[in-house]
């Protein structure tokens, strides 16, 4: 086993996820710390050009097939392990998203690798590798030793700086030593479904006011819309909003829904568990008002109340509108 | 067609959370637990599966918290089979010991498609379900929300969700493991009586598992966020603080 | 024009008949008249796509079915005008109804998730927010004054107040209760709440068609009420004071339940001497459909106000067992969305309206559901500024100097 980092790039649409460049930054100075290289394994059909982004890594391992061209959890399972095979690394790092944690369980357990998820920290000191994982809705933090063996952690995205990972740099590109034939794979790729056209494009809104549990029913949605609209911005939600079909998907903020980055995000009740702060922890400004003082969302949050969103609404509502009335008169 | 549940039970957020005296779990006895949010989705689309295309639900868990209520609910709502796993000794309930149990049960029939929650608020160490997959040599797809089973009854068509509202359509070539992330509807509601109906009538089968012998993760330190910490938190009553709100906004010249 | 005063359709002892298996009913169903003031008094009838009347024809022509599929279980409000002038005492909205929830239930047909939720917390948690027991006496540490837990002073008390679900929970309505504490301890009155122990005492459930799950909360519930002594049980939500005067008893719950307005009615000779603020207002008083027509506290309500000094009661133009709901019966507040689709005025905007036209500047209320819905209506009809929405429990203790 070497003291090697190797990050599994992910790629959708024929683009990098943001998420690949957060893991090459971090992975590069984790593999700093302990002695080692970063590496990464690159997947897919017609990738090769990926490699020049992947600037950050020493080392590209490729494999650019035509059975690779979609995400097939088994078929790259089979692939990542021949990677790991030749790569022996200390740590795997991987997003925690749809393609990623299909992985992270589907190696942990063909290969008895241990695994860890929901990783939001991450460090390397005197050979020992430290995870944090964020779980129960984001209320506890676990910290981790990892043992001293090949490791699999899913990172929660956005936890890492994008930046650090979009260095310049020429990392020696190797092909991936495979089989003429891969394995069967038992799952084939039929389409991609489009998300439906929706009325509002929430990742281009300045300013979101995003509701979740915590306005109890939907009932309240039109209140929270007055507001977002006197702002000149628009109404979004956390997944149990859209479950509760206060909100269509389109509307969603989190991991299978949108990544907004707005000047104010106003998380009116919403806890604030990883799947939806990944989802907009990268906004400007970050308001929340929960009546947990321990919720979450606090601890993204740059300004934070504990009262109950239905209370402050309307009063935001009534203030704003005085200002306008003010500022004009 | 034969279909597995996996169910599993974990601690009810609301009822709070505290950590015990070494630092390194939760206090059970702080603790309520309640049917993983995800796993009652896996149980709706198993049921309209079976309803679309007829064959049998079995649902499995471990003896944890309220399970058997979960397990009669269950049923109530049309599962054929309930089982319930018992081991000697204490089992941890990390994803990976949980994977093994569950394949060894499952090992027991024979199941054309295997349907468990994509993740639970406990998770630690991956999905369940891929775990699972992984053990038993069976295709996995994570993060689905629905399940077409194709007339010849061999394969079945999912819809894996992706970022920003998009989502793979993937024929599968059963048998299978999915992670269910949600059903094609919300999970059906159990009127009380009816739940007490069946409480009386039906049986949960114990079944004995052994104890796998799998190497933890070891948690060193268990922790809770500072109250309030990172956010600058505002205070007074709620016109002050709709005010102080209003204010930050206008000083950022986002209103007014 | 107020219609005369009705008695209240009387609840019967047996709790079979209470909710009945749609087949017997239909036995006392078929003496119904198809004369239609059922549909007549009906605020929802235009919207449904079977009114009152024609639900009972049909359910009569085996046509139940149809009702169950169409709009119709979900629109009704439980305003129980219908059962209580029946001139057969049908008990309309109060088993007919259910009846049709129950079955969409039994049927495994999907519910509105807000109200599905409301069920499934109510049965984790006994309340429909999902809120810990253990949460539900906070709104008593600010009350200013003592709030005693029953089990912790481990005596008898005079009077066990059951604060119910809303008032514990809802911002609104937690300062009410706030308010009462003050009121009660203003009065010497020795009372004690059950705090972390207190459960959703039933009604919502019933109205929704969970017959198990309301049946489930009186059992717990009685159960816990024999552990302590307590001369009366004090209330401040009608929903659940009604089903704790009528329906209770038949489950062998008997206690002396009463409602504040009554409670405080009582005690007007020793309330009267504390009211020193002046008012100076006109006052319009909404009765709630179980205060008013379900258990017939029309006069109590009316004697506080007007004990209020410099207080000017004015009628709305249906008052007392005329009075329109403001349209939060217990299910509807979790089917809002649902009858917000369908209705083109919100009951609670027409209320508002009438209250308007009286000309009063107050709105007096006794029901936790209606502050913060006719609150709302204020701001929709354009009266903000004009009207002000109170509950008698704020107005006596602005009075007393208790605010």
């Amino acid at each position: 086993m070497s003291q090697d980092v190797l990050v599994v790039a992910e790629h959708f649409r024929g683009r990098l996820n943001d998420v690949t460049f957060e893991l090459l930054g971090k992975g590069r100075e984790i593999a700093q710390a302990l002695g080692g290289k970063l590496a990464v394994a690159l997947l897919g059909h017609e990738v090769r050009s990926m490699a020049s982004e992947l600037g950050a890594a020493h080392l590209v391992y490729v494999a650019d097939r035509a059975e690779l061209r979609e995400f097939i959890p088994d078929r790259y399972g089979a692939v990542v392990q021949i990677a790991l095979k030749e790569a022996a690394p200390r740590l795997v790092l991987l997003g925690s998203t749809s393609m990623g944690l299909d992985l992270l369980s589907l190696l942990s357990a063909r290969g008895g690798l241990p695994c860890l998820d929901n990783c939001t920290r991450l460090d390397a000191r005197d050979g020992r590798v430290m995870v944090t994982s964020q779980i129960y809705g984001g209320k506890i933090f676990a910290e981790v030793v990892l043992p001293d063996q090949t490791t699999l952690v899913a990172v929660v995205p956005g936890t890492f700086a994008r930046e650090a990972g979009q260095i310049a740099g020429a990392p020696e590109v190797r092909e991936l030593a495979l089989p003429t034939l891969l394995p069967e794979a038992r799952t084939t790729f039929r389409k991609l479904i489009e998300p439906p056209p929706g009325d509002v494009d929430i990742t281009k809104a300045p300013i979101l006011v995003a509701v979740g549990r915590g306005i109890q029913n939907g009932e309240n949605v039109p209140q929270a819309q007055e507001l977002a609209e006197l702002l000149g911005g628009a109404v979004c939600g956390s997944r149990p909003a859209i479950d509760q079909g206060w909100l269509p998907k389109t509307r969603q903020v989190g991991k299978s829904g949108m990544t907004v980055r707005p000047k104010l995000y106003l998380a009116l009740g919403i806890s604030g568990a990883p799947e939806h702060v990944e989802g907009m922890k990268q906004s400007e400004m970050i308001v929340a008002v929960n009546t947990d003082p321990k919720a979450p969302v606090f601890g993204v949050a740059h300004y934070g109340v504990v009262a109950d969103a239905l209370d402050l609404i309307p009063l935001l509502t009534e203030e704003v509108r005085r200002r306008a009335l003010e500022k004009a008169g | 067609m034969n279909i597995a549940v996996l169910a599993k039970q974990v601690p009810d957020l609301v009822e709070g959370l505290e950590i015990d005296a070494s630092g390194k779990a939760l206090d059970p006895d702080s603790l309520r637990y309640i049917l993983s949010e995800t796993d009652d989705h896996a149980l709706e689309e198993a049921l309209l599966i079976k309803e679309r295309v007829g064959g049998r639900v079995e649902v499995f868990s471990l003896e944890v918290g309220e399970v058997r209520e979960a397990l009669y609910a269950a049923l109530a709502k049309g599962a054929d089979r309930a089982v319930l796993a018992q081991t000697e000794g204490e089992v941890r309930l990390d994803n990976h010991t949980l994977a093994r149990i569950f394949a060894d049960l499952l090992g027991r029939g024979s199941y054309d498609l295997v349907l468990t929650g994509v993740r639970a608020i406990d998770d630690l160490d991956g999905s369940l379900g891929g775990l699972l997959a992984g053990y038993l040599g069976l295709p996995y797809v994570g993060l689905v929300r629905k399940v077409e089973i194709a007339s010849d009854s061999a394969t079945a068509i999912v819809e894996k969700e992706y970022p920003g509202s998009y989502a793979a359509e993937l024929e599968v070539r059963l048998p299978a493991v999915l992670g269910i992330q949600a059903a094609e509807q919300p999970p059906r509601y159990v009127p009380v009586s009816r739940l007490r109906q069946v409480m009386k009538t039906a049986k949960v089968e114990v079944q004995d598992a052994s104890l796998p012998e799998v190497l933890p993760v070891a948690v060193e330190r268990l922790s809770q966020p500072e109250e309030g910490a990172g956010a600058a938190m505002l205070s007074g009553n709620p016109e002050e603080i709709a005010r102080q709100i209003v204010d930050l906004l206008s000083e950022r010249r986002l209103v007014g | 024009m107020t219609m005369g005063t009705f008695e209240a359709a009387p609840i019967p002892e047996k709790p079979g008949v209470l909710f009945p298996e749609i087949a017997s009913a239909e036995d006392k169903f078929r003496t119904c008249l198809q004369c239609g003031v059922c549909t007549g008094g009906c605020p929802m009838g235009e919207v449904m796509d079977f009114a009152p009347r024609q639900a009972v024809k049909m359910l009569l022509d085996g046509r139940f079915g149809e009702v169950v599929e169409s709009n119709t279980p979900w629109l009704c409000i439980a305003c129980h005008t219908c059962a209580t002038r029946c001139p057969r005492q049908l008990l309309i909205s109060d088993s007919l109804f259910p009846a049709l929830r129950a079955a969409v239930m039994a049927a495994g047909k999907p519910l509105d998730q807000d109200l599905q939720k409301a069920l499934q917390n109510t049965y984790l948690y006994g309340n429909p927010m999902g809120e810990s027991p253990r949460k539900r006496a906070e709104w008593a540490k600010t009350a200013g004054v003592p709030v005693p837990i029953v089990s912790q002073i481990k005596r008898p008390v005079d009077v066990l107040w059951i604060v119910e679900c809303y008032p514990s929970f809802e911002p609104r309505n937690q300062e009410i209760s706030r308010k009462l504490a003050r009121i009660l301890n203003a009065l010497g009155v020795d009372f004690a709440i059950l705090g972390h122990e207190e459960r959703c005492m039933g009604d919502c459930e019933w109205l929704a068609g969970e017959r198990g799950l309301f049946e489930m909360l009186i059992e717990r519930n009685i159960e816990i009420l024999s552990k302590y002594r307590f001369k009366q049980i004090l209330m401040t939500d009608p929903h659940s004071y009604r089903t704790l005067r009528n329906v209770y008893p038949a489950l062998g719950g008997r206690f002396v339940v009463k409602h504040v307005v009554q409670f405080l009615a009582e005690r007007l000779s020793q309330l009267k001497p504390l009211l020193k603020k002046q008012m100076d207002v006109t006052v319009t008083y909404h009765d709630s459909c179980c205060l008013g027509r379900k258990t017939g506290h029309y006069d109590e309500p009316r004697a506080l106000l007007q004990a209020l000094p410099g207080v000017k009661l004015v009628e709305m133009i249906q008052n007392r067992e005329s009075s329109l709901c403001c349209g939060g019966g217990a299910t509807t507040i979790y089917l809002d969305r649902f009858i917000q689709d369908r209705v083109k005025d919100r009951l609670a905007d027409r209320r508002v309206e009438q209250a308007a036209a009286t000309k009063a500047e107050i709105l007096a209320v006794a029901c936790p559901f209606e502050p913060s819905r006719f609150e709302d209506a204020v701001k929709v009809t354009g009266q903000e500024g004009k009207l002000l929405v109170q509950d008698i429990l704020e107005l006596l203790a602005e009075s007393m100097g208790l605010a």
